[in-house]
């Protein structure tokens, strides 16, 4: 797979007057995960949502600044475009309720009414849901509803369905913040595997978490990148005093 | 514990429960006389020539109702026709674009349109139909009727929408869906029990309707199914012949009520199937 990268240049997001994200640089190489994390109401998120054109959808939101995938602007792409080729997976698992399993999975396809051949199809879902880990648990029910699985596999599920579009970058938004511990665990044991294959970055509030699976981490304070490097640097030697206090529990 | 310390509590609370059990008792008491005196006064003129024969002139015994119900069914099903897709687009419309100037006039407006009396869509669809058109007809009755549905539609198309929750448009969003493909593919499959259950309590709603019918699709003794001309429906059969001096007129105007009233019972038992059968577990 080649090596994708994504890249902030100068990025500014708005909502209204409210300046969010405050002109952001930052490059995110291929094959890697990096986490972001930061106190609430930091902009991370905003900033997440921004990668994939998402958070232009909110009424009174506005955006400057590049944001290059593989050196093109996805500001002067069709938002749809971008969102085939950054995949995301949100906060609480929202699977399609009324789909199944199987049709979760290609649910990108399907609904986008893109036609695939039947065993193209099987092998999509098989893959997809191999590589979150999910075949083996669901294979015999995948004509049950996708709410038929429990929290932890429905986020599992909406990896898989994200992956399905074959993306370059998948964008993860506190993807284990409604799980349960163990849900957790799964969840956080597949980012080693998919950034084989992809560019992940993760928003996180769990300072554990960006520490346990990234290779580079973003601390976000108040809309500024304020420091961005090798996650060992900056768990154990942050360059700026805000990041060690906020690693050191000094503020949250 | 000792419950002498809350007795002053328990008692108000079952004072509270009462209230509300005699209170809803209240409530539903007069319907069950009105279903009870429809149903008593009404069965004993039901049998199978009541459905499918024509009223007999004053004078003659027997007759049924073949033309009215022929001509309510006809009426109501054009006015769905018309009034479903236009209220259920209409919905999404109110539902996708908030904050918009135009969303907001189009939502007073149907809160208006819900409150005009159906008198007055009779007399407007009067003028703009029945006199340019050149006489009474059924169609001008489905298109007032399909006036009166309208708002009904919008506002539960509206509500539905709202009630799903907001990560079901963001996971659709962000596979990268069209617009339209996230209301036909997403939103509609998934409001579906919520929007058919609102469209057919809407036909249940007009069903009944006289008043826009008088002065529309006027009514007519003969078995008609030309919706050009004037058609007979359930509620105006009831109107007029309730209102004549003629017991076996009378005694068909209550026949006819039974019948109506068992076809909106039936719709709104439908209307409970579909709900159930078609919840989606979110």
């Amino acid at each position: 797979m080649e090596n994708t990268t994504v890249s902030a240049v100068k990025y500014n997001a708005w909502f209204g007057d409210n300046h969010v994200v405050k002109n952001v640089s930052m490059d995110m190489p291929g094959n890697s995960v990096i986490a972001i994390m930061g106190p609430s109401g930091c902009g991370k998120t905003t900033f997440l949502r921004g990668i994939n054109r998402m958070h232009e959808l909110i009424p009174g939101a506005a955006a400057d600044g590049q944001i290059l995938l593989n050196h093109e602007d996805i500001l002067a792409m069709h938002p749809i475009i971008v969102r085939r080729k950054i995949g995301m997976v949100f906060q609480r698992p929202n699977p399609f309720p009324n789909l199944s399993i199987y049709d979760n999975v290609i649910a990108g396809y399907k609904l986008n009414g893109i036609k695939l051949h039947k065993t193209e199809k099987e092998r999509i879902v098989e893959e997809s849901l191999a590589k979150v880990a999910l075949w083996d648990e669901v294979k015999d029910n995948l004509n049950k509803k996708g709410n038929f699985l429990s929290g932890g596999q429905q986020q599992r599920l909406c990896i898989a369905r994200a992956v399905a579009m074959q993306p370059d970058v998948l964008l993860f938004d506190e993807p284990t913040s409604a799980l349960d511990p163990i849900s957790t665990a799964t969840v956080e044991g597949l980012f080693s595997e998919l950034k084989k294959n992809y560019t992940l970055v993760i928003v996180t509030h769990n300072m554990q978490q960006a520490a346990r699976v990234s290779d580079k981490t973003a601390f976000f304070f108040s809309g500024e990148l304020v420091e961005y490097g090798d996650t060992e640097q900056v768990f154990t030697n942050p360059f700026d005093k805000r990041t060690q206090q906020y690693i050191t529990g000094r503020f949250s | 514990m000792n419950t002498n310390s809350i007795s002053g509590r328990l008692f108000k609370s079952s004072l509270a429960q009462w209230g509300i059990i005699s209170l809803a008792a209240i409530c539903v008491l007069p319907l069950f006389f009105i279903l009870y005196y429809i149903i008593a006064s009404g069965i004993k003129v039901i049998d199978w020539s009541f459905l499918t024969h024509l009223p007999k002139p004053v004078g003659e015994t027997g007759g049924g109702i073949a033309n009215a119900i022929t001509g309510t069914l006809i009426i109501v099903i054009v006015a769905s026709v018309m009034a479903v897709p236009f209220g259920v687009l209409s919905g999404f419309f109110l539902y996708e674009y908030k904050n918009n100037r135009l969303s907001r006039w189009a939502g007073v407006c149907v809160d208006a349109l819900h409150g005009i009396p159906s008198i007055v869509i009779g007399i407007v669809a009067y003028f703009w139909l029945v006199k340019p058109m050149g006489g009474f007809s059924g169609i001008s009755g489905s298109l007032a009727l399909a006036v009166m549905m309208l708002p009904v539609v919008i506002r539960s198309t509206e509500e539905t929408l709202n009630s799903l929750p907001p990560n079901l448009r963001e996971a659709a969003m962000g596979l990268g869906m069209p617009l339209h493909k996230i209301m036909s593919r997403v939103l509609l499959p998934c409001g579906f029990g919520g929007i058919i259950s609102g469209a057919l309590l809407a036909v249940a709603r007009v069903a009944g309707e006289t008043a826009p019918l008088l002065f529309t699709a006027f009514g007519n003794p003969f078995m008609n199914a030309d919706m050009s001309q004037p058609m007979q429906t359930l509620p105006l059969l009831i109107f007029n012949y309730a209102m004549s001096p003629y017991t076996s007129w009378q005694e068909l105007a209550w026949g006819a009520a039974f019948i109506l009233l068992s076809l909106v019972l039936l719709l709104n038992l439908i209307t409970k199937i579909i709900t159930h059968k078609w919840k989606i577990q979110l």
